[in-house]
Order: C-alpha cells, then sequence, then structure tokens
C-alpha cells in the first residue's frame, strides 16, 4: 500500500482519538456542541448512504430518532442500558423494513411524499396512545447513561461506525448496485440486480443507525413528548446538511454537518423567533449556489470525475 | 432435433382494452438469430419487455432451455441469461464506460468473469475504459450497452431496434459488429426495422401486427408475405376507397 493511500486512513484514525479527548478539553458547552455535531454527522452520513447514490429522498429521518427515543423513555429504566440500545436498533430495523416493502417499489415524490407522512403518522399515534391510554403526552426520561461524556463517546463510536459502514458500502456489490439504481433503475435490473432487495438492505441498515443517535441522545432531552421526538424539521436540516455536503462520496455530508449545526445554533441563540424563516433562506442559497454541495463543487473545480469513489 | 433455446407459447398481455401481445407463440434455437418484425405499434417490443421481465404477461408461457421464466422478476431473467439492450439506449452516464461494463459482469450468472476491458475492445471500445458514460456518442453508447448485455454471459441477448439512429457508415460499422457477435455463436432475437440488416443477419423472421403473429420464416419469404406486406402498406383496395373521398 502506498503512502498516500495510508496517510488518510492514519490521520482520520488521529482525528478519532483526538475526538474522543475533546470534551475534556473544553466545557459544558462546547461537549453539548459537539453532541450535537455528532448526532448530525451520525444523521446526515446514514441518510446519505441511501439516499445519495439511489436518489430515494427520504423525509423519514427523525421517524426512527424519535421510534429511538421512545424505546429509552419506555424501557429505559427496566432493561440495562445496552439492552435498551438492542431493543432501539431492532424496532428501528423492523419499522423501516416494513416501510420500505411498502415504499421502496414508489419512485420519486411518492417515495418522498410517504416517508414524511409516516412521520406525521408516527407523531400522532404516539400522540394519541399516550394522551389516551397512558394518561400524560410526555414522558421523563430517566436511565443512568445520562452523563454528557458518556453520549458524546457512544456517539462518537456510533459515527465511526457509520462511517465505516459507508467506507465499506463504496467498495462493495451492495454499494454499487445503489448507484445503478440511481443511475437507472430498470437497466440496473435487466443486469441482474435485484433491486428491491438492495434498496430494503440498505434503507434498513442505514434507518437503525438513526434509530440508535435518537436512543443515544434521548437522556439528555430528560422529556420528550411526540412534537420533539417526532420533529420534522430535523430531517429536513439533515437533508440540507447532507446535500450542502455533497452526496458523491460517503463522507460528503459530514462537510454540510459542521457549518449548518454552527449556524443552527446561532440562530436560536440570536433569532429564536425567526428561526423557521432564516432556515428556508438558507435552503433556497444551498439549493441554488452549491447544487451539488460542496463536495461537488470542490471536484469540479478539480476536474475529478463525481462517480469514481 | 434438441429443444429450442428459447420457447414462447401463448404468450399476452394487455392495458385495459387493448391486446398489445396476443397468445404469441415461436422459438429462438441455440446460436438462432430471429428477427421480431412488424409496423409501429404491433407489439414487437412490449414482446421483448415480456420476455425480458420488465413487464409481467397476463398469460403464456417463456422457457429458456425448458426453465420457465414468465411472471419471474426481471432480474431472475437476467440471471438465468437473457440480456437485452433498449430501444432507446440507456447506460449508466454518470458512471465511466468500464463501471458500465462491470455492472454486467458483477450480477450476472457467470462465476468465471470475463475481463471489462477484452469486451469493450470487442465492441469496438477498446481503450476508452475511463471515459464518462455520457461522453460517448449515440453510436458508442449502444456499443456500450451491447458490451453490458454481453458481460451477463447471455444465453439469449434481445436486441431492441439496436442498429435503429445511426448513420449509413455507422449502419455497416453496426451490422459488422452484429454479424461478428453471431459467429461467436450468440442467439439473438432482434426487433429491427432496418431491412437490410434483417437479410443479411437473421437465420428466421417473426412478423407481428396488432398483437399477433401473422408469418414467420426466412428473411426472404415473409418480406414477400401479402400479408406483411398488407400490414406494412395496408390494402390496394383501401387506397383507393380514400382516393375516392
Amino acid at each position: 500500500m502506498s503512502a498516500h493511500k495510508i496517510f488518510p486512513g492514519v490521520a482520520i484514525v488521529c482525528a478519532f482519538v483526538a475526538l474522543g479527548f475533546a470534551p475534556a478539553l473544553g466545557n459544558d458547552y462546547t461537549t453539548s456542541l459537539l453532541i450535537t455535531l455528532l448526532l448530525y454527522g451520525v444523521l446526515a452520513t446514514a441518510w446519505g448512504l441511501f439516499c445519495g447514490p439511489t436518489g430515494y429522498i427520504s423525509l423519514a429521518t427523525v421517524a426512527f430518532v424519535g421510534v429511538g427515543a421512545y424505546t429509552v423513555a419506555v424501557l429505559g429504566e427496566q432493561l440495562p442500558w445496552p439492552l435498551v440500545l438492542l431493543v432501539a436498533a431492532g424496532l428501528g430495523a423492523l419499522l423501516s423494513f416494513l416501510v420500505g416493502l411498502v415504499t421502496l417499489r414508489l419512485s420519486g415524490t411518492y417515495f418522498v411524499i410517504f416517508t414524511f407522512g409516516l412521520t406525521e403518522l408516527l407523531r400522532q399515534l404516539v400522540n394519541w396512545y399516550e394522551s389516551t391510554i397512558s394518561g400524560s403526552v410526555g414522558r421523563f426520561v430517566f436511565v443512568d447513561a445520562s452523563s454528557s461524556s458518556f453520549i458524546y463517546g457512544q456517539l462518537l463510536v456510533l459515527l465511526a461506525l457509520v462511517l465505516g459502514l459507508g467506507w465499506w458500502l463504496s467498495r462493495s456489490r451492495l454499494g454499487f448496485a445503489l448507484r445503478l439504481i440511481g443511475e437507472d433503475e430498470q437497466a440496473a435490473r435487466h443486469c441482474g440486480i435485484d433491486t428491491t432487495r438492495a434498496k430494503l438492505i440498505a434503507f434498513t441498515g442505514t434507518s437503525v443507525f438513526m434509530a440508535l443517535a435518537g436512543a443515544i441522545v434521548a437522556p439528555r432531552w430528560t422529556y420528550i413528548d411526540p412534537a420533539i421526538a417526532f420533529n420534522t424539521i430535523v430531517s429536513f436540516q439533515v437533508l440540507i446538511m447532507a446535500l450542502l455536503g455533497g452526496l458523491s462520496r460517503f463522507w460528503g455530508p459530514l462537510l454540510g454537518v459542521v457549518p449548518l449545526v454552527l449556524l443552527f445554533e446561532t440562530l436560536i441563540r440570536h433569532f429564536p423567533n425567526h428561526f423557521s424563516i432564516v432556515l428556508g433562506v438558507v435552503f433556497l442559497l444551498i439549493v441554488y449556489a452549491l447544487p451539488r454541495g460542496v463536495l461537488g463543487w470542490v471536484l469540479e473545480r478539480r476536474r475529478l470525475p463525481e462517480s469514481t469513489r | 432435433m434438441s429443444a429450442p433455446l428459447l420457447q414462447v407459447q401463448g404468450l399476452g398481455r394487455s392495458f385495459g382494452g387493448l391486446r398489445a401481445v396476443d397468445a404469441l407463440s415461436f422459438d429462438v434455437a441455440a446460436g438462432e438469430i430471429v428477427g421480431l418484425l412488424g409496423p409501429n405499434g404491433s407489439g414487437k417490443t412490449t414482446a421483448l419487455n415480456l420476455i425480458s421481465g420488465a413487464l409481467l404477461p397476463d398469460r403464456g408461457s417463456v422457457r429458456l432451455e425448458g426453465l420457465e421464466l414468465a411472471g419471474a422478476p426481471a432480474h431472475a431473467i437476467a440471471r438465468a441469461g437473457i440480456a437485452r439492450t433498449f430501444q432507446l439506449v440507456r447506460v449508466f452516464e454518470r458512471m465511466t464506460v468500464r463501471e458500465n461494463v462491470q455492472a454486467g459482469l458483477m450480477y450476472g450468472r457467470s462465476d468465471h468473469r470475463a475481463d471489462p476491458a477484452e469486451l469493450l475492445v470487442k465492441v469496438g471500445l477498446g481503450g476508452r475504459d475511463a471515459l464518462p458514460a455520457s461522453q460517448l456518442t449515440y453510436i458508442d453508447q449502444k456499443r456500450l450497452e451491447l458490451a453490458r448485455a454481453l458481460a451477463l454471459q447471455p444465453r439469449l441477448l434481445l436486441l431492441d431496434e439496436w442498429l435503429a439512429g445511426l448513420n449509413p457508415s455507422e449502419l455497416v460499422e453496426g451490422v459488422a459488429l452484429l454479424h461478428a457477435l453471431r459467429s461467436t455463436g450468440v442467439s439473438m432475437l432482434l426487433v429491427e426495422h432496418v431491412m437490410d440488416a434483417i437479410r443479411s443477419l437473421c437465420d428466421r423472421c417473426v412478423v407481428m401486427n396488432a398483437g399477433v403473429k401473422i408469418a414467420e420464416g426466412t428473411p426472404v419469404d415473409v418480406l414477400s408475405d401479402r400479408l406483411v406486406i398488407q400490414a406494412y402498406l395496408g390494402d390496394e383496395d383501401e387506397d383507393v376507397r380514400c382516393n375516392d373521398v
């Protein structure tokens, strides 16, 4: 292996080790900011792994996050923490598998609308269940796994795992199949690709990361209700971060996460009442100025073909 | 004689009240090149879509070496050994030429994987591996689509108007390429309108009109068949009546 191939690997490992020590060096605020960065880093990367190559735009991100968070709220006090995470991952997988089975035959706009509708449906269902059966809409999240350094550590590991999955996909048959599906799904089928199966595996696999991310951060919120756990704005934020970063490489979305998390943080601090309006303007600007993201812009300037991973 | 490679029997598909393909039956023997002819809208492409699994048939059977494929999903049919090209060329445009061929190699039925570079040489795209497919000319995209289909190592190749839209000199190259393929023993079913190519390439022709088979035989025989001429050019009597009005 040549030096220029080893170097990025070493750099990435060093970066992760350095990030591991970051909370000890800063204060509570920096740790909280880093947690938000990692959370969106996981979500945007996972989103990009499926939606990037296939072109199936999902707005169901927060549905899986919410399922993870509610798993913690309901089971957090009864089960040991690793088991809670396992159940969250399992429920995320089950939900995404069922959704995928129903929707992945839909194309384009219909898929977007269905995934958006699914989130709303889940929110209303949980709302109804909580208000009529359990008697109170909100829940407190009391678990041992609530220290911010522990949450940070788990998210860091999760980010490493989702990036590892992306790296593997970028060189695997499945990853190649997903790109072919994005190019021309019918032609891909006639190349012998079971497109439904490929999409289902990838959609389920990436959704598990979203559910886990939701479960890991839930203790930070201490209180959740359906409006918090299934907040559709999160799905849009993840989408716009991934688009800003660029989808032609598995690590592309991360390039959009950092600037936008910082921007949203500033906005909420200084313009809490106008957040949605400014958010809309940011969406417009990104789509207009950088349609293929930071990554696409850089690659274009260096004249590298976008498709070569 | 052994069983035919492809055996189509009573194949049918309707869209609402329109019987696009109706009780279509024909065979393709191993190593044979069969032309599927007919005027526009006669159901040729629909028939190809039914055989390749792009559409599900309402009734009938499609057997490849005795294996029933009617109703099977497209990817299973591709893996079973039927590869196809499309009427409007469909290459993976944002990928390189090499990746396009790899798409055919990677998910096909063969354990033995051919070399993409070799396949590209075979269709006349040698040395263009790294180009994005979108930068190829129309005929080269057609060549690429053919290479991708051949990468599946098919028993039967379905070509949907592969020669359409080529200029006269490209046409000569195209026909020569199909001749070369024929000598390697690939069986083909071609939907084609270019009569010279049909005469020089096809062992046999099946002619369709309004969804049904109206003639079958050697190119020379079917092209002089009264029903076929009628289907393409219309009735003499009808013309006269039109003139009267």
